[in-house]
């Protein structure tokens, strides 16, 4: 009974502390499961009176997002990075050594309360894995040796404060420098130039370098941000060239980076945080919004206290806050809220519902959230880099980025790079480069292919090293996993679309249903249950997926598995069975309760399937 | 000159703000469809009413008419495409359609037999969904939703209880119940309730009225769904833009 009104207590507290606010109903349970390390039913009923809404649409926020639990997780949580890098350098070992080591179960909670463990999607560090996250923050490089430390210092109960800082390290790795990484801007000097020659100079500035968004589908960003400036029709009461006062507007900052051997934006957000920030104050000050987000996804929780550090550094010198610059009017704050787990959440429609406290569910389309997104109003979201690189354009000029690149993709890109290569890291390229090129300076010999932009993106084969990074003809996010000879493709295929199926937000038919049978077919193929008609089957199923799904995930679910039935059908062919059918479940070992009854056990009380 | 629309060639007018499938459904085109009703915003989920808009597929449900635009609607890609749904549907939850008390009157077997779906094709998924027969008046089987939230749309926006929410995520999604408990018996849905009544396959069905119309001779017994909905639906579409 004590136990229950302390819960109350504290459950009633934090959400006293977001102001009683249901658009923060995220943070609010982020912030339950932190102290009671789990939401349970009751505490649930609690928040929801408190906000005054539904306990269903508590209870569905719960069920929604990865790292919320209704039931107990450890006073230790762990969670072991599933992505293929993470594989490729030995997770599933590693999970499996420290399951034994704890004596837990992937997916328990240890009888004690002391420990659980579970396997996560991506955690983003994939050129330092085998990695976790411990009560949500980061521990890469996972050795053996290490695991016996850290079941050493949880059998002892050492609060994870105390634990060694080295273990929490997450290295930078950046490898080569180009325009934008060389020529890191001084905090301000954007914002100087912005209110020295005023908006329309820098909107001209940011459409000359004809800079396209940089999380993946490559929208012109000068004109999203004009798009905002506008507003819809129905705000736009305004007299011409004047935003509408009266009407809000919203900067985003989409930092979910959640494709798997995506890093990039991560050793952005660690390293150059002041000009990300700067890049969002600027599109602020273009689209006339005051107040900004940085959507921070749960993996990187480790940068949440560095990142509030530089806001208030920024708030002191007067570049964010009230008369920004001694600017009167020019007023622009930027909260950070974080994600919990769930990759859809990176989707910007489905990013805005989970900042308005909601299950990350993608919107329908049109309208879009330039025109109506955060509470229904305008809003520009953005990727990091990409406010990373405008905050260069204010303050180099259009010109200078645009004069490297290609036709269709000025200026260069960052990359992060890893799986068989010998230097993983962040490299920046002018667009165009070849995939060779890459190959060479990041050391991968003997490369069978390279999965570019993540499982959304293309795998394409050692016959195609001459191809160009650019929106002319491979176009990505950043993410680049380089696979060689020792690989088996079908696996790469088989860990991209348990992923997706993992993912997948249920909303719509195809991909809800779909993802989850392409992964049950591809498992009977990978297994060697599969005959002749599965391929077609596989194939069929997928192209369905990607022309029928509602969004970007359900679309590019199936691309691992068609972009490898294409390139390396002989390797899918090797692992069929020659019959041309093969039932997806083991006919004998259906009978063995039968045999068992029956005590029989002679040849005709088997069945034989080939 | 009124806008207009082409659906597969042949000119639909329009009035400004109507979706695709509004516009069909007034000239008495049928788009397939299931998460839909026009008597509620609409959803965009099912992705049965997917049409071709100038090249692109797009929900019809939810897709604003514009002025030109070139809609493939009764294609045969479209349609294998629509029954390719069902079939999802149907292994997706556990559908046993000659004992359901909504045989005859369910929309998706309609559909299914509308779109020539034969057997269910892909494996069946067998799930295990909690069913809820705590309600004195209705009952809850979960294994027979397939997400269209209208039961979700019905309480909150007609009866103004909130009484349905989807909960879980992707394949694990299944209906949450608004009470403390998480039972229907705790709260106030009555079997007279539009939510109660919405609900376009058997997944929430009104007790001790199983047969009361004979198989045989229950609605799409007698017409298809296109008859069907375009006979029901019309009037609907017309009164919202009037
Ligand atoms: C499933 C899914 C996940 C996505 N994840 C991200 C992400 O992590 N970061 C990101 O910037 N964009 C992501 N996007 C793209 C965003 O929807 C959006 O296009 C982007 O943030 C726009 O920013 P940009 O114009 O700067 O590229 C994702 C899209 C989909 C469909
Ligand atoms: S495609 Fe997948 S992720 Fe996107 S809305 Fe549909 S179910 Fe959700
Ligand atoms: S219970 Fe019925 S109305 Fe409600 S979501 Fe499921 S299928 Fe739709
Ligand atoms: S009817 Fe349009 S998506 Fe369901």
């Amino acid at each position: 009974m004590e136990r229950d009104e302390n819960e109350r207590r504290i459950v009633a507290g934090i959400v006293e502390n977001h102001g009683r606010d249901a658009h923060r109903l995220l943070s609010i349970l982020r912030e339950v499961q932190r102290e009671l390390r789990h939401i349970s039913p009751r505490a649930q009923q609690t928040v929801a009176e408190a906000l005054g809404v539904c306990v269903t649409q508590v209870r569905s926020v719960v069920e929604f997002y990865g790292f919320l639990s209704a039931a107990p997780l450890g006073k230790f949580d762990i969670r072991i990075s599933d992505s293929i890098t993470d594989h490729m350098l030995g997770s599933r070992d590693i999970a499996a050594y420290l399951c034994r080591a704890l004596a837990v179960r992937p997916g328990e909670t240890r009888r004690d309360g002391r420990v659980s463990l579970a396997l996560t999607s991506c955690t983003g560090l994939c050129e330092q894995g085998p990695a976790g996250l411990i009560n949500g923050y980061a521990i890469p490089r996972l050795t053996p040796e290490r695991v016996d430390r850290i079941v050493e210092l949880i059998n002892n109960d050492t609060p994870l404060g105390d634990w060694p800082g080295e273990f929490f390290a997450v290295e930078e790795n950046i490898r080569l420098a180009d325009r934008l990484l060389g020529n890191p801007v001084r905090p301000g000097t954007p914002l100087e130039r912005v209110l020295a020659q005023g908006r329309e100079a820098i909107f001209k500035e940011i459409e000359t370098s004809q800079l396209r968004g940089r999380g993946g589908a490559g929208f012109n960003t000068a004109w999203k941000w004009r798009f905002c400036y506008e507003g819809p029709e129905e705000v736009a009461v305004c007299p011409p060239g004047q935003p509408a006062a009266q009407a809000e507007r919203y900067v985003v900052c989409n930092a979910d980076e959640g494709e798997p051997g995506t890093f990039k934006d991560r050793i952005l957000l660690q390293s150059h945080a002041d000009q990300v920030f700067e890049g969002m104050t600027v599109c602020a000050h273009l689209v006339g919004a005051k107040q900004g987000f940085l959507y921070l996804r749960g993996e990187y929780l480790y940068l949440y206290d560095r990142l509030e550090a530089v806001l208030a550094a920024r708030r002191r010198g007067g570049l964010l806050g009230k008369n920004i610059l001694g600017q009167e009017g020019f007023d622009f704050d930027i909260e950070i809220r974080l994600g919990a787990g769930a990759y859809i959440c990176g989707e910007e429609s489905a990013l805005i519902e989970s900042l308005e406290g909601k299950r990350g569910v993608p919107r329908n389309r049109p309208p879009y959230p330039v025109t109506h997104g955060y509470l229904g109003k305008p809003t520009v979201v953005n990727n990091v880099e990409t406010f990373f690189a405008a905050a260069a354009i204010t303050l180099h000029g259009g010109e200078w980025f645009a004069s490297v690149g290609t036709e269709k993709s000025k200026g260069t890109k960052l990359l992060s790079i890893c799986g068989d290569c010998s230097r993983s890291g962040i490299y920046e390229y002018p667009f165009g480069v070849t995939i060779a090129r890459i190959l060479e300076d990041c050391g991968a010999a003997n490369a069978l292919g390279v999965q570019i932009g993540g499982p959304s993106g293309t795998l394409i084969s050692d016959k195609e090293f001459d191809r160009r990074l650019a929106y002319e003809d491979l176009a990505t996010g950043g993410s680049f996993i380089v696979f060689n000879r020792t690989r088996d493709v079908i696996e790469v295929a088989r860990n991209f679309t348990q992923f997706f199926a993992h993912e997948s937000c249920g909303f719509c038919t195809p991909c809800r249903v779909g993802t989850s049978l392409l992964r049950n077919l591809l498992d009977k193929i990978a297994e060697g249950h599969g005959a002749t008609g599965d391929l077609a089957e596989l194939s069929r199923l997928g192209r369905f997926v990607r022309g029928a799904s509602h969004c970007g995930l359900g679309q590019t679910a199936a691309n691992p598995i068609l972009s490898t039935l294409e390139r390396y059908p002989e390797i899918y062919q090797a692992r069929l069975k020659t019959i041309d059918f093969e039932p997806g479940f083991d006919l004998d070992g259906a009978l063995a309760t039968a045999r068992r009854l029956s005590g029989r056990d002679d040849a005709n009380a088997h069945l034989s399937q080939s | 000159m009124k806008p207009s629309i082409q659906i597969d060639g042949k000119p639909i007018p329009f009035a400004e703000g109507q979706t695709i499938m509004e516009a069909a459904t007034a000239a008495g085109v049928y788009i397939p469809h299931l998460c839909h009703n026009p008597e509620f915003e609409p959803h965009g989920s099912c992705k049965l009413c997917t049409v071709r808009v100038n090249g692109r597929n797009c929900s019809a449900c939810t897709f604003p008419a514009a002025d030109g635009q070139e809609v493939l609607n009764d294609t045969a890609e479209l349609n294998e495409l629509r029954r390719t749904i069902t079939e999802l549907l149907f292994v997706e939850g556990n559908h046993l359609c000659p004992s359901c008390e909504k045989s005859g009157n369910c929309q998706l077997q309609a559909a299914a037999y509308f779109l020539g779906m034969v057997d269910a094709h892909f494996p069946f998924f067998y799930p295990a969904r909690e069913l809820d027969g705590s309600h004195p008046d209705i009952l809850l089987d979960r294994d027979r939703c397939i997400f269209c939230e209208l039961c979700v749309r019905a309480s909150r926006d007609v009866d103004g209880k909130n009484v349905f929410a989807i909960g879980g995520r992707g394949i694990d999604s299944r209906l949450i119940v608004n009470s403390p408990s998480g039972r229907l018996a705790d709260t106030p849905v009555a079997a007279t309730d539009k939510a109660a009544q919405v609900c376009p396959v058997g997944a929430i069905l009104v007790k001790r009225r199983g047969f009361e119309i004979p198989i045989g001779e229950r609605i799409y017994d007698r017409h298809t769904i296109a008859e069907e909905s375009l006979e029901r639906e019309e009037p609907i579409v017309e009164s919202r833009h009037d």
